[in-house]
């Protein structure tokens, strides 16, 4: 089939999270339609209200980007916990939990529910993507995408051709950023690919530099911002990303590669032990006083949730 | 009254901008982004204290990097939107 006859419109995407989120806003700004599952209804919900939220402050951000109505946004988007949907979809994004015991059953039910043919484009930051093509039937057709947060303001993603991936899936999902208006860096697959294996290194051991006491969190992060001309630090680039997240991702990197270079650094975990987990939980290496409503709600809601499932 | 008023808008938005970007000392007429010292996902944020800091809605219009740019022309937004003024 030509690649320009292929119908790419309907766009499953798994996990409605921080990056899942963003792959929603980009896929029904770019007038595709975004099928969007979930297990909890209320991150369904919440990833809804911020779709919206993202297309209306759009504007801010970049003049070319488009300004879409919330009414159309509304129609390009439906939600829903069931993964059956999947069996719709022209293509699936997938970012669930970085998990392997999460990602494993996943893929297997995915692999039974999604018609032949079709591309799996796991959303992964350091599982490798041979490894999750591997519990498939189709592993030609995966194909790694690690994109960047926030997803519909950057414009390059990595993507990562695992050892079976064919270049018609690479072509497709190559037509499919096309529509997105992004662009690709092509790597091949290894643990944490080059983005995570390089960044999570620096931003462990900005986290030992706190630790042993060479310069507070500011400091360290206005050398890279000020002297390198970096965008953010790498303890506020932690804070973004999720300290439990960078955590997770060092684990497994440590794991893979069995080096203590990527060993996680005692106050990271300590910090994701005590509950701080950077922005989403409204402190990390940096108090976010703004974030810390949101965050409470959101803690209040997942603990009715929990007890309204245990009276079930 | 309107100074006081005034005074707490431009101190409200100083306080969450200097939290923000780290910085010891903000001058008043500092282009935010033109130096990068923020970036753009700092301005949704600016938006979304002003919103919720003084129960504004930010129309489409008013979304232009120009409102935000520095502490004096969010204050000058903030002021216009509620006529603080």
């Amino acid at each position: 089939m030509k690649l320009n006859d292929m119908k790419l419109h309907r766009i499953g995407v798994i996990g409605a999270g921080t990056i899942g989120t963003g792959v929603i806003t980009n896929i029904v700004m770019s007038g595709l339609h975004a099928v969007v599952i979930d297990q909890s209804p209320e991150a369904l919900a919440r990833s809804k209200a911020q779709v919206l939220e993202n297309a209306r402050l759009a504007p801010l951000m970049s003049k070319t980007l488009p300004r879409v109505g919330r009414d159309e946004l509304l129609q390009r988007m439906e939600h829903t916990t069931e993964l059956s949907a999947a069996a719709t979809c022209d293509f699936i994004v997938e970012n669930v939990f970085e998990e392997w015991a999460v990602k494993k059953p996943l893929y297997e039910k995915l692999d039974r529910i999604v018609p032949a043919g079709v591309c799996l484009g796991p959303n992964t930051s350091c599982i490798p993507i041979t490894q999750i093509a591997a519990v498939t039937k189709r592993p030609e057709l995966v194909v790694g995408i690690h994109f960047m947060n926030p997803v519909h303001l950057i414009p390059t993603a990595e993507v990562i051709r695992g050892f079976h991936t064919s270049d018609y899936a690479v072509s497709v999902l190559l037509h499919l950023f096309g529509l997105l208006g992004k662009q690709a860096v092509m790597v091949e697959d290894g643990p944490g690919f080059v983005s995570n294996r390089i960044s999570h290194i620096f931003m462990n051991e900005a986290v030992f530099v706190l630790q042993d006491g060479v310069a507070d969190a500011a400091s360290v992060d206005a050398i890279f911002r000020k002297c390198f001309g970096h965008k953010m630090g790498p303890l506020e680039t932690a804070d973004l990303i999720g300290l439990d997240t960078v955590m997770r991702s060092l684990d497994v990197l440590y794991q893979s590669f069995q080096d203590s270079k990527y060993r996680c650094c005692p106050l990271l975990r300590k910090l994701v032990q005590a509950g701080h987990l950077g922005r989403k939980t409204g402190k990390g290496f940096y108090e976010y006083p703004d974030l810390q409503a949101a965050a409470a709600e959101q803690k209040a809601q997942a603990v009715v949730a929990q007890a309204s499932a245990a009276t079930a | 009254m309107a100074i006081q008023e005034n005074g707490s808008v431009k101190e409200s938005l100083r306080r969450f901008i200097q939290h923000s970007v780290q910085l010891p000392q903000l001058a008043d007429d500092e282009d935010l982004f033109a130096t990068g010292i923020v970036n753009s996902l700092f301005a949704v944020q600016l938006v979304t204290f002003i919103e919720k800091t003084f129960g504004l809605e930010v129309d489409a219009e008013d979304l232009e990097i120009r409102n935000f740019r520095s502490l004096n022309a969010a204050t000058a937004f903030v002021e216009k939107k509620t006529q603080y003024a």
